[in-house]
């Protein structure tokens, strides 16, 4: 096996020294009922191109872009990755290295993820960003802790505008612990709904922007209504380019900002990894769960970088830390950062704004073709249009044809009129949608 | 042979990002709108373009290439971290993990699309089942501390489906610190029993403790000690009999694939570590991926979507399983980490993981045997995949770990896990895994070695390392105690 | 750290076993950690302190002092309710280190049982429990 250095006669010199006869003898500290009686039942082992080809088989049964025209996001987005971006991220010091506890010899990552710290910071308007969280809803989920944490109350109030799938992992993590979720409705303009709700003991609400279907919030109204009753606001996303042109959550009076950052330079993957982005103001940096990137300056009084504020995690504070995490997702939070260093301000502008456009044209189009927009609500890059009862059908051919046509949301929303969410991005050409747009034509 | 301190090439220096952009730089160019411009209304637009510095591609290439000669990788060297299980990331596994067809896939294809990606999935829970001797896998958590938390609710949610409420869980002082943590999210209060003075657990300290009111045990196999837990049989069944469950945080899996089949023993709950054991890289921090496995009854529990076989041929994701803990994830979990580790597999067959383990074991113990006789070995038996020294023979010199540690950096090693398990004081943790070769543990001999007479011979040269690496000891209290966390 | 004959123990002060220390004024007393609790912290990064008007019964949490790598609960050597705490330990928890048993002080406490006040250790007694 070319992975294993040793040869017959280092593992006979080795065994010698340490004074057993075989490899099996090391073991003998594992008792024999407890040793497995047969060999382990697996394939063969393959060679790097039989490897090869029978990858090469897998990844061909799956329907990828470029090959297929994706007119979906709902939590993954399809963007373009700089070549840059994973030929840098991928370069093995950053790859194989383990978490920087010992900041000497780990200065690039401590500096580049504290890099990624600031820039984030920048853009969701928060005072600090954790080094990463798993993805956008565990980020959200263990934000909804820290608000229970923060404020000593145990309701949370969650719009039913979030992603389906991010409120279903703020299940998990809440059912065992006994704190209560509130859900609030949206309205016709699909926003979140607040009329109504029952904030006694509220410790936070939760809403999405742009939400599931799409829309933007009015951040700074759901911040009034939160603070008045003495909830923190927290501002999720799953979509982190519109971050390059709305109004970001911190100016809004969000106090939590945690959302999904695949989409700056990492590939949908089937869902992941991606990136779990997490911000707080300052005042609530002790209650923050995972890990913090410092500066600070070594002995001869350079400037250097270290893991900090490290009482609060698992290791040290145990079963009274603010999360469990250890392990996170910092090399995606260094693929965030070379993809956003790549585009700089004026290419992420015209980045949004490119998605914006396209998603428009795409709305606009389907309007004509007498699929009408379910909601009024500002949006970013994605929409919800009530289709007519045949669309699934003709959804299933185009699947044939190469082309994702957006997503029906009938199930989690069963008071909407077979609904049907639709993303653009920069991706997908003019001619790609026309040519769409051609096949569902009635 | 002789030890050479590691040389320092040129280093180069590099600013903060910020410092080096200007405006009017871009590393992306456009192509011509084919689509008319659409303005957001002002109530939602940002009224300025957001803080970014503005860079050219190649002065973006020039800053993280410059960043990344300032890290320490497996490729750069032997990295002995214990309990972190540093080895060798094949780079197959890349060029497998790289493939459109996986790395583009869209999480929401309907089934036709994704029937590979499925495949995949579906086989490497399977191959996971077959390591481990357990029944049925999850790969939705995505690390090792949140395939712990997905343990701990798949225990809460089978103590309620029988009606049950407990508060208690078993950790012993050799476990991993998330263990604790990852208790206290499902309300579990950990109860801490001590290792006995073999350095393992002894059944009779989990007899006297464990009741009706205890969940179970987590339980690190082999422990943090580089251990077998050799009373776990006894144990389960004590746990079993109070009605509890028996979780094994699997981080230390490496040790033992092929040798111990952990569900025969009687494990209820697994965690795997695919970032340790099977080789995905660690990232520098993540992402990794933390699979939970469990034995058939325990099943109805495991996180939701699960993947399936359909009966007419094929794969599918269901909902179906109302008794499921529920979603740990976004989607499905870390799937282009499984990828790599099911690359790592296939290339390794049973065989291959069984020797993965067997040289493993090996190159820990040829560090135990060549390294004890100059450094204190608290428990003096043959260990598994690592073993702990600790800094006793120093101490007379004012010399600790923390300066054993910094000074293996100028001989050019990533430092040893230090002060961890608790349990042995200034402790040196070491765990060469498999992918070492013998000349190469030789010299991480010959610089412990001499790093132990340095310490007689010249303490303080000891305490200023390192001394060859670009920043020196840094200053953690300022940064702790006015902390700069954004710039 | 240092060896128990280079630390300080000033006899007007009282001591609990949990290493806090308090000095009794009229009705009231101020609570801080002992010059062997800090030395054995090392450098303070963090002091959380109870807010004015808490209440506390004797041997309850009321706070927590950090070190870089270690963080201990702090236990009330008296029952009372809080009247001021030390704010400066805010923006400069290394005071704790400096001069534990002035700049570096806690809270002051209003005493709900004065009388547990003489149930607290002399320098001499604590001094003799660390030698053990």
């Amino acid at each position: 096996m070319r992975y294993f250095p040793h040869t017959e006669e280092d593992i006979r010199r080795m065994l010698e020294t340490i004074g057993v006869e075989s490899l099996d003898a090391l073991f003998s500290g594992v008792p024999p009922d407890c040793r497995s009686s047969g060999s382990m039942n697996l394939p063969d082992p393959l060679c790097e191109w039989e490897l090869d080809r029978k990858m090469d088989e897998m990844a061909g049964q799956n329907a990828a872009v470029p090959n297929l025209t994706l007119l979906l996001g709902a939590g993954r987005y399809h963007h373009h990755i700089p070549s840059i971006v994973p030929a840098l991220a991928n370069r093995s010091e950053f790859l194989t290295a383990y978490t920087p506890y010992q900041p000497e010899i780990s200065q690039g990552t401590l500096q580049a993820i504290y890099e990624y710290q600031t820039l984030a910071a920048r853009l969701m308007g928060m005072d600090v960003v954790t080094a990463s969280h798993y993805d956008g809803a565990t980020a959200l989920a263990e934000s909804l802790l820290m608000a229970v944490r923060k404020t000593g109350k145990s309701t949370v109030v969650v719009s039913r505008a979030i992603h389906p799938h991010f409120r279903q992992v703020i299940q998990t993590y809440l059912k065992p612990t006994g704190f209560v979720v509130v859900e609030a409705g949206f309205t016709d303009e699909g926003t979140t709904d607040l009329t109504g709700i029952d904030w006694t003991d509220a410790a936070a609400l939760a809403v999405q922007s742009p939400n599931f279907f799409g829309c933007v919030e009015p951040l700074s109204r759901h911040a009034d209504a939160a603070h008045g009753t003495g909830a923190l606001l927290v501002a999720s996303f799953t979509e982190a380019l519109s971050l390059g042109i709305l109004k970001n959550p911190g100016s809004q009076g969000a106090d939590i900002v945690a959302g999904e950052g695949q989409s700056f330079g990492l590939p949908m993957g089937f869902g992941g990894p991606g990136l779990g982005m997490l911000g707080a103001r300052q005042d609530l940096v002790r209650t923050l769960p995972g890990r913090l990137i410092g500066k600070t300056r070594d002995r001869n009084g350079n400037p250097g970088f270290v893991l900090t504020l490290a009482t609060r995690e698992q290791h040290i504070r145990r079963e009274k830390a603010t999360s469990n995490i250890c392990s996170n997702n910092g090399h995606c939070a260094l693929t965030a950062a070379i993809y956003l260093a790549t585009l700089g301000a004026e290419g992420l502008v015209r980045m949004a704004r490119t998605n914006h456009n396209k998603a428009a044209y795409l709305a606009e189009k389907l309007q004509e073709i007498g699929m009408p927009l379910v909601f009024s609500a500002p949006f970013f890059n994605e929409f919800v249009v009530q289709a007519p009862p045949r669309f699934e059908a003709v959804r299933r051919t185009l699947m044939e044809k190469g082309i994702l046509a957006g997503l029906s949301i009938q199930t989690h929303y069963p008071e909407l009129d077979n609904p049907y969410l639709f993303c653009a991005t920069e991706t997908v050409s003019r001619a790609e949608i026309d040519r769409f747009l051609a096949e569902v034509k009635p | 042979m002789s030890i050479q301190m590691a040389a320092s090439g040129l280093s180069m220096n590099e600013p903060l990002l910020w410092e080096r952009g200007r405006s009017g730089r871009c590393g992306v160019d456009f192509p011509e709108d084919d689509v008319p411009d659409r303005m957001l209304p002002d109530d939602v637009a940002a009224s300025t373009v957001p803080d970014i510095p503005a860079l050219s591609e190649i002065d973006v290439v020039r800053h993280y290439t410059r960043l990344s000669t300032w890290n320490f990788g497996v490729d750069t060297g032997m990295y002995p971290l214990g309990s972190c299980t540093m080895k060798y990331n094949p780079k197959t596994n890349e060029r497998q993990a790289g493939l459109g067809g996986f790395a583009n896939v869209h999480p929401l294809v309907p089934e036709s699309g994704c029937q590979g990606v499925l495949r995949l999935m579906y086989e490497l829970e399977q191959d996971l089942c077959e390591i481990t001797g357990m029944d049925a896998a999850s790969l939705q958590p995505a690390a090792g501390a949140h395939g712990e938390l997905a343990g701990m609710l798949i225990l809460h949610a089978w103590l309620s489906q029988r009606g049950e409420t407990r508060h208690k869980i078993i950790i012993p002082d050799t476990a991993h610190g998330t263990n604790p943590a990852s208790a206290a999210l499902c309300g579990f209060r950990p109860v801490a029993v001590a290792s006995g003075p073999s350095g393992i657990l002894q059944a009779e300290t989990v007899r006297n403790v464990m009741d009706e009111d205890t969940a179970g045990i987590m339980i690190t196999n082999p422990n943090t000690l580089g251990l077998f837990e050799a009373e776990l049989p006894e144990i389960c069944r004590i746990v079993h009999e109070k009605g509890g469950l028996v979780y094994a945080d699997g981080a230390n899996m490496n040790a033992l694939m092929g040798i111990v089949s952990m569900g025969c023993i009687g494990v209820d709950v697994i965690h795997l570590n695919l970032h340790k054991t099977f080789s995905t890289p660690h990232g520098g921090g993540g992402p990794g991926a933390g699979p939970v496995l469990v034995k058939r009854f325990l099943e109805p529990f495991l996180p939701v979507p699960r993947v399936i076989q359909r009966e007419e041929g094929g794969f599918g994701l269901s909902d179906a399983y109302p008794l499921s803990i529920g979603r740990m994830v976004g989607f499905y979990g870390h799937f282009l980490v499984c990828v790599r580790a099911y690359s790592y597999i296939r290339s390794l067959g049973a065989e291959g993981l069984r020797q993965a383990s067997r040289l493993a074991v090996l190159n820990a113990n040829y560090i135990r045997s060549t390294l004890k006789d100059v450094y204190h070995l608290p428990f003096d038996t043959p260990c598994l995949h690592e073993c702990v020294f600790s800094d006793r023979k120093l101490l007379p010199y004012k010399v600790g770990t923390i300066d054993v540690a910094k000074r293996l950096m100028d001989y050019g090693f990533h430092p040893p896990t230090i002060y961890f398990p608790l349990v042995v004081p200034g402790s040196i943790m070491i765990e060469p895994t498999e992918t070492e070769s013998l000349e190469e543990l030789d010299r991480f001999v010959e610089a412990m070695r001499t790093i132990a007479e340095e310490a007689e011979r010249n303490p303080d040269m000891v305490h200023a390392a390192p001394c060859r690496t670009r920043v020196t000891r840094l200053d953690e209290v300022e940064a702790a105690r006015r902390p700069c966390l954004a710039g | 750290m240092k060896d128990i004959t280079e630390l300080r123990f000033p006899e007007n002060l009282r001591y609990a076993s949990d290493h806090e220390w308090a000095r009794r004024e009229a009705e009231e007393a101020v609570i801080g950690i002992s010059d062997y609790a800090q030395d054995q912290l090392g450098d303070v990064v963090y002091v959380e302190l109870p807010k004015v008007g808490a209440r506390f019964a004797k041997g309850d949490v009321f706070g927590t002092v950090e070190s870089v790598k270690a963080v201990s609960e702090l236990i009330a050597p008296l029952a009372g309710e809080v009247v001021a705490v030390n704010s400066a330990l805010e923006n400069t928890p290394d005071l704790v280190n400096s001069d534990p048993y002035g700049e570096g002080w806690m809270m002051r406490l209003r005493c709900t049982q004065p009388e547990q006040y003489d149930e607290l250790m002399t320098s001499g007694a604590y001094v003799a429990m660390l030698k053990g």
